[in-house]
């Protein structure tokens, strides 16, 4: 085959049609945008729901008169219940440096101690800390549970259903939205799409025609279109891609210094987004004008 | 590329057909229920006989029918052949069959019923992959001349070469000339829509004779243009017509087919109703200035 003279032909071919051209391109730009805007901010939506869910702990009370001894004993029972993921371990000597932080006269009037050593004990998931809950306390209920843990210094277990439930649910609601949406932008920069090209190719359904007529194979005619899809796919994913980069460097960076909150939870890097993006933005293009086509062909 | 395929297509071509006539008697069982058998009295285009395929026939038509799926009658066992070299007119009022003819011809379509054969090749046998290889060896001209509105004049023509594979310095050599004998040399690199309609159509049938196809299909290609421009279109179809192609022309332009005075084929409803071959021809030497002037009436 001759690339040289499918590259010229779509080049032509562009020129010509400058204004489907553009509508294609900007329509690739703006759904390109759209998807690169949206890709980390789902995942800052879901990371920072599942931080919330992450501070979803079950608080293990000890006894105040409770030793070292007792401490470690009771450690070890924790850890080895099902669905604790870890345990973490807050001296009476701590639980007073940050209560006294709180409310400082209140500790200082009251001379002495009066919280007990605590574990905060995370389950493996969110939705587990009732399990948990009800494996810790001591025969809660009058129905022990098997495997529940049965040590005497532990005196209470404690985790706010309420609180619990209403953070599960916020967040569930957060993450469902978010992938309503998604899903919705997704189907209409489709629709977007492939109306551009629809459009594009039906003005020149004429144009496939006569070549038809005159000999030309199918894919002597398809060569150019895929080509130009695939050119009008890297130039709008390019464009969208420095729109793109231009925002982080101005807005999310700068933000990033002065909230701590932007910056916190795990999105993708710029690098592999522009990747996936130029990819989408190429394949999208380039396979929807080589396939729409198809149906033009038929002479 | 293409000579060796051609090749190919002949040979299997051949063999196929010997095997096709002893098992070819008619196969009109799919669409009986079009024909009506009332009040008619068979003619000569009824009857398929089995002739012998002549192989100085470039068209070949055998009880060809066609019976569009909304029940119209496109063409009703056409039998008829036409020789290399000549030049016919199809003649009949809108919707008797003309275009259906031309558009058999380039395989847009099969026939209901029938055979075709071009040049030696049966039609039916061309699979849809080769169909434009095949079209590369036959010229069309139509009413609304189907030209790229995206090219110039120059490109429109290199088009028809581009398809087939041809070099650039292919394309550099043949273009001009092709474009000067069609009168065109100052208006390359003008697009379509800056062309008047004559001019347009002149394009049409220098892009149809790019590659110098053995046949040339014109449907109405005087259809939307004057009477002046029409002799010009003519003139320029007999010139192309005595280099060695097949003419064949679609028309209702029943002056221009009395003038011109060549094979007529007449359709009526898809029947054939006329085929003038023992007509009094006008003179097949004569020069493409006389037969100008003569169409002229002077």
């Amino acid at each position: 085959m001759r690339p040289g003279f499918f590259v010229r032909e779509s080049l032509r071919s562009m020129r010509r049609n400058a204004v489907p051209s553009f509508a294609a391109l900007a329509s690739i730009l703006v759904t390109t945008l759209v998807i690169g805007v949206f890709i980390p901010v789902v995942q800052a939506t879901n990371g920072a729901a599942n931080a919330v869910r992450g501070r979803v702990l079950v608080d293990v009370f000890m006894n105040t008169s409770a030793t070292a001894a007792n401490d470690a004993t009771a450690r070890t029972d924790i850890l080895h219940a099902p669905h604790v993921k870890s345990v973490q371990f807050v001296s009476k000597a701590q639980a007073l440096a940050q209560q006294s932080k709180l409310n400082p006269q209140a500790y200082q009037a009251l001379g002495y101690n009066p919280l007990p050593d605590t574990f905060r004990v995370t389950p493996d998931a969110p939705g587990d800390s009732q399990l948990v809950l009800a494996e810790l306390t001591q025969g809660g209920g009058g129905t022990p549970v098997a495997g529940a843990v049965h040590d005497s210094m532990i005196a209470s277990v404690s985790n706010s259903q309420s609180e619990t439930n209403k953070i599960l649910t916020v967040t569930r609601l957060v993450k469902i939205t978010m992938a309503v949406l998604a899903i919705l932008l997704i189907v209409a920069s489709m629709l977007l799409i492939a109306n551009t090209i629809r459009l594009s190719l039906f003005s020149r359904r004429r144009e496939v025609e006569v070549m038809k007529l005159v000999g030309a194979t199918d894919w002597f005619i398809r060569w150019p279109f895929v080509l130009e899809g695939l050119f009008l796919g890297a130039i709008g994913g390019a464009a969208a891609i420095v729109v793109l980069a231009v925002a982080k460097l101005t807005v999310i960076n700068s933000l990033s210094s002065t909230f701590s909150l932007v910056a916190h939870s795990a999105t993708i890097s710029f690098i592999p987004l522009i990747i996936i993006l130029m990819a989408c933005a190429i394949s999208v293009s380039t396979l929807g004008s080589g396939l729409s086509l198809r149906r033009f062909l038929r002479v | 590329m293409a000579p060796p395929e051609n090749d190919l297509i002949v040979r299997r071509e051949r063999e196929r057909e010997l095997a096709r006539t002893r098992t070819h008697t008619g196969s009109s069982g799919t669409s009986r229920r079009f024909v009506r058998e009332s009040h008619r009295t068979p003619d000569a285009s009824e009857r398929v006989v089995e002739r012998p395929f002549d192989p100085n026939s470039i068209v070949d038509f055998r009880g060809v029918s066609k019976h569009y799926s909304s029940g119209d009658v496109g063409l009703e066992r056409a039998t008829f052949a036409v020789h290399r070299q000549e030049f016919v007119f199809l003649v009949g009022s809108t919707g008797s069959g003309k275009s259906t003819v031309m558009r058999l011809l380039i395989k847009e379509f099969e026939p209901s019923e029938g055979r075709i054969r071009v040049a030696g090749h049966d039609l039916s046998e061309i699979s849809r992959k080769k169909i434009p290889y095949y079209r590369r060896n036959i010229g069309v001209v139509f009413q609304d001349f189907k030209l790229l509105p995206n090219r110039t004049v120059h490109d429109n023509v290199a088009y028809a070469l581009q398809v087939t594979g041809a070099s650039r310095r292919q394309i550099r050599n043949t273009v001009p000339d092709i474009l000067r004998l069609t009168g065109l040399s100052t208006k390359l690199h003008n697009y379509p829509g800056q062309l008047s309609g004559g001019e347009q159509q002149r394009v049409a049938v220098a892009r149809a004779f790019a590659n110098h196809p053995p046949l040339l299909l014109a449907d109405e290609p005087t259809g939307n243009l004057d009477p002046e421009t029409s002799i010009g279109i003519m003139q320029l179809l007999y010139r192309i017509n005595r280099a060695g192609t097949t003419v064949l022309v679609a028309t209702h332009d029943s002056d221009m087919v009395n003038k011109m005075r060549r094979r007529v084929i007449e359709l009526k409803r898809g029947r054939m109703v006329r085929d003038e071959t023992a007509g009094s021809y006008g003179p097949t030497d004569e020069t493409t200035a006389e037969l100008g002037d003569r169409l002229r009436g002077l």
